[in-house]
């Protein structure tokens, strides 16, 4: 039953160390501001598919965790990532069996809600940011979610077929 | 498929459960934001999960550092041997300049003793190597593969070979960040090399850019001039170089003059920075400023001599 558990635990955490590792890799100045938010997209699709097991007290680990390797408020990816889980998790059933136009629809909506959560305590510290390419990693985000959902939904079927 | 399997996983979780404990963690967020906000209790926080970062960027600078071992190591001979020679005629030069810049401080140091002002302190320094450049485009933060366990400390100044690259501004057990120059946070105090107008030197968010906003329209300030540290805010060193200034606008009805200036370091280039740690001035007596000077010149001398040895028996053998 453990063995199990750890089974279906492991991909998970995996995908979540990936995305953190993405998310602190050095890129060129040009397309950094364009690079997607994969924390974000990583917890949003587990949120989705087991929100049993991945809700908002991971999404609120993982959080300090990103501001700690961000260097922001302590508190500040938590508390985004903690609001836009609570809203996946609330709506997980409609989620799921949404088309993938409609669910791309609302996954812009959900990385728009946390990038304006993010600008929104940065206002409230005094950290301004008034350039466009602010609102980028939405947009990116947004255009390869369908990628990252079908990545996620074939680790998730194979480690099934495993057991 | 997961709809039909009716096992633990694929149920929802309780709602007010749910909304129970988003509210307790958001609760928890803000305390922490408004804590860190203004105080500084959580950099021990900070450091513990810092900790537990590090494999993770270690992880990341892996590929990185693994090619660049791989470009070292499979260099021509010939190609190496050209770069030693080139090297060799760098140090010479660079050798030949420092002997003069011995003998100036101790020349400089004579005279302020006799003038009785405070001598200028010395300052260790020791390269580091950068592991992750910010992840967030409107805050210019690196990291670096020193922390407290090497003595960094909180505020450090950081150079590159060229010029002043930022400060630390927060310390970890292996590893520290520091903010650059052009971050749209940073302000540092500045003076005008030519002629010593002083000012502020405040970051842009882009790197190669820094602007001068508290300068009046009738200043002494012109394109080409070197900006240096000037010591007054207490966290760099003085006289190290800052940025060249490269436009200077003035606008008659406006108050100030719009300056702006190029960084001297390549901010989004560098690959090792240089972390300074200020020794303290020996102001106690003028005899001993000027013993250790002598001292120093003395050792160097010994130094050097030990160096020319082996060198001129090779040179005899050929």
């Amino acid at each position: 039953m453990s063995n199990g558990r750890n089974n279906r635990r492991l991909p998970v955490l995996m995908s979540i160390v990936a995305a953190l590792m993405l998310s602190i890799v050095p890129l060129p100045t040009a397309i950094e501001p364009f690079r997607p938010d994969w924390v974000a997209l990583t917890l949003i699709y587990w949120a989705m598919t087991l929100p049993r097991s991945y809700s908002v007290g991971t999404a609120w680990v993982v959080g300090i965790i990103v501001d700690v390797a961000h260097g922001t408020l302590l508190g500040q990816h938590a508390l985004a990532l903690c609001f836009v889980i609570y809203v996946t998790v609330k709506f997980h059933l409609q989620l799921r069996v949404f088309p993938l136009s409609q669910m791309t629809a609302t996954v812009f909506a959900l990385l728009a809600l946390y990038q304006f959560l993010l600008f929104w305590i940065n206002g409230v510290a005094g950290l301004h940011t008034e350039s466009v390419t602010y609102w980028g990693p939405v947009i990116t985000g947004t255009l390869i979610w369908p990628l990252v959902s079908m990545f996620f939904s074939g680790i998730r079927y194979r480690v099934r077929a495993d057991r | 498929m997961a709809a039909v399997k009716s096992d633990n996983q694929h149920r929802a979780p309780n709602a007010s459960a749910l909304g129970f404990r988003f509210l307790l963690l958001a609760g928890l967020s803000i305390l922490l934001l408004v804590i860190d906000n203004r105080e500084n209790y959580l950099d021990g926080v900070r450091k513990a999960i810092g900790a537990s970062v590090h494999p993770l960027r270690v992880l990341v600078d892996a590929p990185i550092s693994t090619w660049r071992w791989i470009v070292d190591t499979t260099t021509s001979r010939n190609e190496l041997r050209l770069e030693n020679s080139r090297l060799q005629a760098e140090r010479l030069l660079t050798q030949a300049r420092l002997q003069k810049y011995a003998a100036l401080e101790a020349e400089n140091a004579r005279l302020r003793a006799l003038l009785e002002a405070t001598p200028h302190g010395s300052e260790r320094i020791r390269v580091s190597e950068i592991m992750s450049v910010s992840a967030n485009p409107f805050r210019h933060v690196i990291v670096v593969d020193k922390g407290s366990r090497d003595g960094v400390f909180d505020g450090q100044a950081m150079v590159d070979a060229s010029g002043v690259v930022g400060q630390v501004i927060e310390v970890g057990l292996l590893s520290s960040q520091g903010i650059l120059i052009s971050d749209p946070d940073h302000a540092l105090p500045v003076e005008v090399n030519r002629n010593g107008l002083r000012t502020i030197a405040v970051g842009s968010g882009d790197f190669a850019r820094l602007e001068l906003p508290f300068l009046p329209n009738n200043a002494d300030i012109k394109e080409g001039d070197l900006l240096v540290t000037s010591g007054l805010g207490g966290a760099f060193p003085a006289g190290y170089p800052v940025a060249v200034v490269d436009s200077v606008t003035r606008v008659p009805q406006e108050p100030f003059a719009a300056v702006t200036a190029k960084p001297a370091a390549a901010l989004n280039q560098v690959r090792e920075v240089m972390l300074i740690w200020p020794t303290e001035p020996k102001n106690t007596a003028v005899d001993a400023t000027v013993d250790t000077a002598v001292d120093n010149k003395d050792d160097a001398a010994r130094d050097d001599a030990r160096e020319i040895a082996p060198a001129a028996a090779e040179t005899s053998d050929e």
